[in-house]
């Protein structure tokens, strides 16, 4: 939980609790991330975040310099598949999905929004 | 005012930097088994894996990594014992996962070299890294001007070509080639093809798109202690653009620079008609991919033994090859330097293999084939005729069945239509006339038609007969021997020389 003590994030976009995470990182990131985000939930999520950033920098704390990073939830490497040529799906249930089809294609909107 | 291209590189000195994608040729995708074919109906190789579908495991193509590793030795890079995929993220339509798999702190060859000899000097080129990914999708853009996503109303996305195994070649900033420069990229692009061509790991086909290149430039102001922004020019699509756009945006940079401005860092579209270089989409904010370790899927560790046999079975390189041919050719290193900055060095060798003399054989490619390619805007190798087919040609000449302004017209024949050397000839009844009466009745025909000439013969101007050999070559349409007509005529006339 943060730390009640601790001013909380204010509008102009300064560091939540902990300095971790700010609410311009947050509405950077929902951007990025193509999430229409509320002024409200910009406040919600930056305080949320920045206790689950505090939890994973606690790892940091225990972390010593003879101990390898993990990189994996199994230490397994070189899974590797045959180049060998299998199935693919039928085209009509790929295409049964999609919100507009032409020519056996996906139909999307227009790309960019410039009219160049 | 366009810049003369000399004034420029007397007042700048350019850096340019390379950025090669290759799609490999294994038959099935990077990380699932749907189909590579180029060409199939659109969105029929595709299955949970390539379009993104939830729950979907990409697994690694073994072939693409054993592939990748060999092109990293081949251009002599580090192979790193340990590389992991990472997720690139970002929205784009022809990207089914919205993130594409990728290699970024780690990738699996780092630090290696390609040399290449432009005009006599050799310059090295820094690789700085090999690494692997995933192509995207294709789009078609409908609507507004031809084709172009600008002004376009919709697009349409094929997903077959999403998630072929996809290679980075990266070079590191390469200065110091001055004016030579587009000719250095040029060079640099051509023997990349070459390698991975002889690696047997791509078709390498520009036109195809299975060999994308991107072309950064920058340039250096006089006495500039640090280096100038640079540019990156996308869609250059074959080895000429690769120079063209290197050229053209030196040109531009130096004319912003001498007007006092500064180049912007940005991303700029290669124009194959006009040869110039324009802005690509403004950036609304620096790109941001986020990337971080591709979590289905468990790092690549190639060991050492692993590694060694790759490099065992490396096949001869390009560079070895020239070094071994010229030698077995006999030829100068001039001449080796220009078949191989012609494309025709492996050509001329099969040539030679077929039969030819390695004089014939190169002249044939080095001129005539050449400038035939030039015309057309290929490359030599690209051209409908088989060195077997120039071989043929080569001996005939040499029999005397042709002579050499036959052969190019049989040359012509068999690029028009793909028939063989014997066939043109038969077909258009080519072959040098032998026919010793068919020349004398030629011969006796220009004697009654030009008989000024023939007197001034007869009363020991010998070299008036040339009027007259001219005359049956016409009616021969060049199909004669020249000498032999020559004999012929004075024989007619009672000359003897």
């Amino acid at each position: 939980m943060p730390d009640a003590t601790e001013p909380a994030a204010d509008a102009t976009g300064a560091a939540g609790p902990s300095g971790r995470i700010s609410r311009d990182d947050v509405a950077h990131l929902a951007r990025l991330a193509r999430l229409a985000v509320t002024d409200e939930e910009l406040d919600v999520f930056a305080g949320q975040l920045d206790v689950i950033l505090g939890a994973v920098a606690r790892v940091g704390e225990v972390a010593a310099a003879d101990i390898p990073p993990t990189t994996h939830a199994v230490a397994m490497t070189n899974v590797f598949r045959p180049d060998e040529v299998r199935p693919s799906l039928p085209r009509d249930e790929v295409l049964a999905e999609a919100p507009a089809v032409e020519d056996h294609k996906f139909r999307v909107p227009r790309i960019l929004m410039d009219e160049a | 005012m366009t810049l003369a291209y000399d004034d420029v590189v007397t007042r700048y000195e350019p850096v340019i930097g390379l950025e090669t994608h290759v799609e490999l040729g294994t038959v099935s995708k990077m990380f699932c088994g749907c189909s590579t074919e180029f060409g199939a109906e659109p969105n029929t190789h595709t299955c949970p894996v390539c379009l993104g579908l939830p729950g979907a495991l990409p697994v690694v193509n073994e072939v693409a990594i054993e592939s990748t590793i060999r092109i990293g030795l081949a251009l002599n890079c580090s192979i790193a014992p340990w590389s992991r995929f990472a997720r690139k993220n970002y929205f784009y339509p022809d990207m089914p996962k919205n993130y594409q798999i990728s290699q970024y702190d780690e990738p699996i060859c780092v630090d290696g070299y390609l040399d290449v000899d432009v005009e006599g000097t050799t310059y090295r080129v820094g690789i700085e890294r090999v690494h692997m990914e995933e192509d995207t999708g294709k789009n078609t853009h409908v609507g507004g001007a031809t084709g172009r996503i600008h002004g376009a109303e919709y697009s349409l996305v094929d997903f077959n070509r999403a998630g072929i195994p996809l290679i980075e070649i990266v070079t590191k900033p390469v200065p110091g080639t001055g004016a030579l420069a587009p000719d250095v990229a040029k060079a640099y692009v051509t023997e990349l093809r070459n390698i991975l061509r002889t690696l047997g790991v791509s078709d390498v086909r520009m036109e195809q798109g299975s060999l994308r290149c991107d072309v950064n430039t920058s340039l250096n102001a006089p006495g500039a202690t640090e280096w100038g922004t640079r540019t990156e020019t996308k869609n250059v699509n074959s080895l000429r653009s690769v120079e063209r756009a290197v050229r053209s945006e030196m040109i531009r940079q130096a004319a912003v620079l001498d007007a006092g401005e500064r180049v912007f860092q940005e991303t700029r579209h290669f124009n194959e008609s006009t040869g110039d270089t324009r802005p690509g989409r403004s950036k609304e904010e620096a790109t941001d991919y986020r990337y971080f370790p591709e979590p289905d899927l468990v790092p690549v560790a190639p060991d050492a033994a692993w590694i060694e046999r790759l490099r065992t079975g490396l096949p001869e390189l390009p560079a070895a090859r020239r070094v071994r041919l010229r030698d077995s050719l006999g030829v100068s290193a001039e001449d080796m330097q220009q078949m191989t900055n012609a494309g025709v060095v492996d050509l001329v060798a099969a040539t030679v293999e077929a039969g030819a003399a390695v004089g014939e054989a190169r002249n044939w490619w080095l001129g005539y084939l050449v400038q035939e390619a030039n015309s057309r805007e290929i490359e030599a190798a690209e051209l409908p005729i088989a060195p077997e087919q120039v071989a043929r040609l080569v001996v005939l000449v040499a029999d005397g069945t042709l002579s050499v302004a036959l052969a190019r017209q049989v040359v012509d024949g068999v690029l028009q239509t793909g028939a063989d050397v014997d066939a043109v000839i038969a077909e258009r009844g080519l072959q040098r006339v032998s026919d010793t009466a068919a020349l004398e009745k030629a011969a006796d025909e220009a004697i009654a038609a030009n008989p000024d000439v023939a007197d001034k013969v007869r009363g020991g101007k010998v070299p008036a007969v040339g009027a007259l050999v001219g005359a049956v070559m016409k009616a021969t349409r060049g199909q004669a021997d020249a000498a032999a007509v020559r004999a012929i005529l004075l024989d007619r006339l009672g000359v003897s020389e």
